[in-house]
Parts: structure tokens; C-alpha cells; sequence
């Protein structure tokens, strides 16, 4: 058959990569994404970085340069010593970025991905099942969504204690039913699509469908929000702090460096700027990050 | 011996603007390894009757009034949606009429294919996937392209995919929804040789669901012509396309333009379908047709067998 001879021609060379290598490829070829996966993997070195540090050296580091005051170095303006200044103990702010990164990055990843867990689950079933499960399911998360998400954490983290698995959860639950609803629309839209229907009528499950055809193809608002409430968490988690319930001092969160410039803002400008700044260079990055990833893994978009 | 028989079958649609009488007693059988054709305007309840048999009609609206859908002697209605599952696609598998929607962008065409086999054959996924290179060669499409995406490939060749998808596990039957009004001409007698020959080769039975008479007259055995979901003439292709009695089948074929005849306008039949939210008395034709009488707007006709296997629903019979 003539389609035979052409077909062999267009497929050459395509055809051994897998889904993943394939997404790798489209995905370097956007380059604003790629800067922010470099810039998002460099955090994480960071981070585990000043772990091992701290293990190898018994946190000496972390004494002498994160959490030791020096009042003589009280709101230092950026030096050639102290390259971004020190803050209103007199620590070195670059230290404690640094040191930071573990929590903000941390809490901010692991939050949204139980959140996105939760509320994928909680979304799919409602948005597939629709009727009287989605109605349950829904009203239930409307409820959720009526308490402000920082009155809930501290609800939540007043209930159980603090500590880092209380926080994780205090930030995640707020957020679940705003994915749910995300996840839920998106659901809605794809499963009447007619190969869902196909699908069906070759004797696929429920539970496959909603797996291999339906998440797949709603994923693109998903990865996009998601990213985005990493940066939200980020901020909860600075909120949290300042009222002193979050990551306890003198831990470097973030956050609560934000926070704490926020008295001496007239007087020392670093403080507060560049804090901000680290806050929303790794936001901006996680978005650009994840709309690179939705982009790379929607085959549509292939050549 | 019947292998499919449907008999009485009764769908309504509840929606908001009413109940709509999508099928209304709907009696059909089918023997095996035979080709039926099911002929009929949009809207006549043709795809609905395909999705009865599947058991796919939309939960929330679809209802079932009455009926019984006969497979092999289980009634289809009837079976657990686990029991369903194991019948489609390895008894009873569909090709759908749109080869641009009906497959799943973002997963390739072997794993499409694969996922089928899987279903329902306790294999490995290596043996699926070959499996699927099978299938692909036999509807022709080089088995190099089982790691392409469905946007990678032409209209007929989706066309052809959805075929392999449905052909993957040898059904006893296909139900062929339109499979060709989404392609042109040249493709459309592919695909149909194509499955004319599969059909031969797997002894399959079809439901080839159209509103190309070319199309039937090319493949069919017998043909089913439906109106306003009923059944208004059945019978052998001859006897629907050289004898037909019912005056809509008539108009069906007086409506086909001629080549060599010099005329101004088409033939149509005159006025529209009937509004499936009416409940009607007479006969669900009668408005548009020329020889109705008083008794065709109060009775309703039942299908009649006139001659052997060739059934009208017409009191005049013409």
C-alpha cells in the first residue's frame, strides 16, 4: 500500500525515545523553562548541601554564621564582608538565605504535593462521577474554601502542635479544595470527549479511565496552578512564622526574614528587598518550570 | 440462527426540555458472520441503538424503558457493569464515527491498541505491544508508527487505528458507527474493503450504522431502515433497494441526485423529522407522506412481513 512506503519515511528516527526523553527534548528547547529548572535544582543542591553540611560539621556552620548574633553588626548595610547586609541581630542575611532554602523549598514542594494529592483525588472523583458524589464532595470543599486559608492553618496548627508535620499539613489542607475545583472543571471538560466513550466500549474500568485518559489530558491547568501555589505556600509559611507558629526561631525560614525586616524597612532596606527578591525569583521559576513541563509533555505540541 | 437480537427496545432521553423519544420499540436480529445495515436520518436513533447494545447511553439522561438486548443468550441490559466490561471490546466492539475525537491525544497508538488487548487478555504488556504491531500491519499502517500520536497521522489512518483498536481482541461483532463520514471518498472504499475483508477473515458480524445507501448497498446483507426510532422497513439489501414498499424508504432513494437527470433541484422529502417529544398516535411519518390517509393518523402500524424476511410499516404498502 502507497501509505505503507510514506509512512516509513516520516517515522524514522522518532519512534525509540520514550515519553520522558521526549519531553526532555521539547522541553530544552524552551529556554526561559529551562533557566527556571536550573534555577529550581540549584535551590534543591542548596538545600541538601547545608544538610550535609550540618551533619558533616555537627552544625558548627549553623552556630557560628546562621543563627549567632553579633548586635555590632545590627542592620549592616551590604559590604564587601557581608555581601547582602545583616539583619537586625546582626547575622549575616546570605548565611541565612542560604540556610533557608531547606524550609521554604521544602515545605512549600512538599505541601502542594500533598495538597495536590488530596485535592486531585477529591477533584477527579467529583468531576467524573458528577450528580449526587460531585454535589457531596463539592459543598464539602465550599465549606473549606469559606474559612481564609490562614485562619485554617493556625486552626489546624493550634489543634495538633507545632512542628514540621503540622505545618506541612496546615499549609496543604487550605489548599486542596482550590485544586479540587481546578481539578474538577478540568476533569469535566475532557470526560465527555468521545475516545473516553471509546475507551469505554473496549472495556476499560472506571479507575483506568480516570488514570490513563482523563488525568493526562486535563493535566495542563493542574501543573500551571500547582506551581503557583508553591509560591502561595511559601508566603503561608512566612505568615505562619510571624505569628510564631510556623518554623520556630532562629531558624532561617525565608518567610520570617521577611517578616522580621518588616520593622526596619526605613533603616535598612536589604533586609526585606532581598529576601523578597530569593522569594520571588523561586516562584517565578517553579511557574516557568512547571509551563515548560505542561508545554513539553502535551504531544500535540511536538513539532 | 440469531446471534444479536434486540427486541422491543424503548430509549427515552429525560433532559430539561422534555422527554425525548429517542427509540420506540425497536425489534432487530442479526445472524453471524452478516453485515446489517442500519439506515436513517440524523436524529432517526441510530447511534443511540449502537450505545443500547455497548451499554455506553449516557447515565444521567439515558432511560431504558423497556426491551431486551439478546447476546448470545444473556441479556445485555441486564449485566452487571463488570459483566459489560468483560463483553466490550472483546465480544462487542465499536468503531466510532469521528477518527478525529475518538482517540486519546496524549497516549501513542500502541499503547491505545495495547490497552484494548490488555483489557481483556491476561498478557504482559511486551506481548500487547506486539499485538498492537500486528494489528496496525493488518490495517495497513507500517508497524514503525506504533510510537506515534494520533495527530501524527491522517484522517484515514486515525480511521484506521480506531478499526485496529477495534479489531484488537477478534469481537464477534463490530458495530460500526458512520465510519466513513469523516473521510473522503478514495479513503472511505479503503476502509471499507478493508473491513470487508477483516470481517471475512475473523467471521465477524457487523452493525454498520450509515446514511450512505452506496455505502449499504457496497456491504450490507440486509438493511434496516429507521425512522423517528422505529424500524419502518427491514429486509434483504435487494428487497429494500429494488422492492421497497415504505414510502420514506422510497423518498430516501428518490433522493439520491441522478447523473443523467436534468432537473433544477434535488429531490427531498418534503417537511422534518418528526419532534421526538411528541407522543403520536398515527403513524410518525404520515405528515410527510403523500398517501396518507384518515387511518394512518389515528392508527399506528405495526411492521408487517410482506414477503419472506422483507418487513414494511405501512398500511398502504405501495
Amino acid at each position: 500500500m502507497n501509505e505503507k512506503q510514506t509512512g516509513n519515511i516520516v517515522t524514522n528516527g522518532i519512534n525509540s525515545r520514550s515519553l520522558w526523553a521526549e519531553a526532555w527534548l521539547r522541553f530544552k528547547r524552551n529556554r526561559v523553562a529551562v533557566a527556571g529548572l536550573i534555577f529550581v535544582a540549584f535551590l534543591i543542591v542548596v538545600s541538601i548541601a547545608t544538610l550535609v553540611l550540618d551533619l558533616v560539621t555537627s552544625n558548627e556552620i549553623y552556630n557560628a554564621y546562621v543563627v549567632k548574633q553579633n548586635l555590632s553588626l545590627k542592620l549592616a548595610p551590604p559590604s564587601a564582608e557581608h555581601v547582602f547586609g545583616c539583619d537586625e541581630y546582626g547575622r549575616d542575611i546570605l548565611f541565612r538565605l542560604i540556610w533557608g532554602t531547606r524550609y521554604s523549598l521544602f515545605i512549600g514542594v512538599v505541601s502542594i504535593a500533598i495538597a495536590l494529592v488530596g485535592g486531585g483525588i477529591l477533584g477527579s472523583i467529583a468531576g467524573f462521577y458528577g450528580g449526587k458524589v460531585d454535589q457531596m464532595i463539592m459543598r464539602v470543599m465550599d465549606v473549606f474554601l469559606s474559612i481564609p486559608s490562614m485562619v485554617m492553618a493556625i486552626a489546624i496548627v493550634s489543634a495538633l502542635g507545632t512542628g514540621m508535620t503540622n505545618l506541612l499539613f496546615s499549609i496543604a489542607v487550605p489548599q486542596i479544595p482550590r485544586l479540587a475545583r481546578i481539578v474538577r472543571a478540568s476533569v469535566m471538560s475532557v470526560k465527555d470527549r468521545e475516545f473516553v466513550e471509546a475507551a469505554r466500549s473496549v472495556g476499560a474500568g472506571d479507575f483506568e479511565i480516570i488514570l490513563k485518559y482523563i488525568i493526562p489530558n486535563a493535566l495542563s491547568p493542574i501543573i500551571v496552578q500547582a506551581s503557583l501555589s508553591v509560591g502561595a505556600a511559601i508566603l503561608s509559611i512566612a505568615g505562619l512564622s510571624f505569628l510564631g507558629i510556623g518554623v520556630q526561631p532562629p531558624a532561617p525560614e525565608w518567610g520570617s526574614i521577611l517578616n522580621a525586616a518588616r520593622t526596619y524597612m526605613r533603616d535598612a532596606w536589604h533586609i526585606s528587598v532581598i529576601p523578597g527578591l530569593m522569594i520571588m525569583i523561586t516562584v517565578l521559576s517553579l511557574n516557568v518550570a512547571g509551563d515548560g513541563l505542561r508545554d513539553a509533555l502535551d504531544p500535540k505540541l511536538k513539532n | 440462527m440469531s446471534f444479536l437480537s434486540i427486541d422491543n427496545l424503548k430509549v427515552d432521553y429525560v433532559t430539561d426540555d422534555g422527554i425525548v423519544h429517542a427509540l420506540n420499540g425497536v425489534s432487530l436480529e442479526l445472524v453471524q458472520g452478516e453485515t446489517l445495515g442500519l439506515v436513517g436520518e440524523t436524529g432517526a436513533g441510530k447511534t443511540t441503538m449502537a450505545k443500547c447494545i455497548m451499554g455506553i447511553l449516557p447515565k444521567r439522561t439515558g432511560k431504558i424503558r423497556s426491551g431486551e438486548i439478546t447476546f448470545e443468550e444473556k441479556n445485555l441490559l441486564k449485566c452487571s457493569e463488570k459483566e459489560l466490561q468483560s463483553i466490550r471490546g472483546a465480544q462487542i466492539a465499536m468503531i466510532f464515527q469521528d477518527p478525529m475525537t475518538s482517540l486519546n491525544p496524549v497516549l501513542t497508538v500502541g499503547e491505545q491498541i495495547a490497552e484494548a488487548v490488555e483489557n481483556h487478555e491476561r498478557c504482559g504488556k511486551a506481548r500487547a505491544m506486539e499485538r498492537a504491531e500486528e494489528m496496525l500491519e493488518l490495517v495497513g499502517i507500517p508497524a514503525e508508527r506504533v510510537h506515534e500520536y494520533p495527530h501524527q497521522f491522517s484522517g484515514g489512518m486515525k480511521q484506521r487505528v480506531v478499526i485496529a483498536i477495534a479489531l484488537a481482541c477478534n469481537p464477534k461483532m463490530l458495530i460500526a458507527d458512520e465510519p466513513t463520514t469523516a473521510l473522503d471518498v478514495t479513503i472511505q472504499a479503503q476502509v471499507l474493503e478493508m473491513m470487508q475483508s477483516l470481517k471475512r477473515q475473523l467471521n465477524t458480524s457487523m452493525l454498520l450504522i450509515t446514511h450512505d445507501l452506496g455505502v449499504v448497498a457496497q456491504n450490507c446483507d440486509r438493511v434496516a431502515v429507521i425512522y423517528a426510532g422505529e424500524i419502518v422497513e427491514y429486509g434483504t439489501v435487494m428487497d429494500v433497494f429494488k422492492r421497497m414498499k415504505h414510502p420514506y424508504t422510497q423518498g430516501l432513494f428518490s433522493s439520491i441526485p441522478q447523473i443523467n437527470a436534468d432537473v433544477k433541484r434535488l429531490n427531498s422529502i418534503p417537511g422534518l423529522m418528526l419532534d421526538p417529544t411528541l407522543d403520536v398516535e398515527g403513524c410518525r411519518f404520515c405528515d410527510r407522506c403523500k398517501y396518507a390517509t384518515e387511518e394512518c393518523r389515528i392508527n399506528h402500524p405495526e411492521l408487517v412481513e410482506i414477503e419472506s424476511g422483507h418487513s414494511v410499516r405501512c398500511f398502504q404498502k405501495k
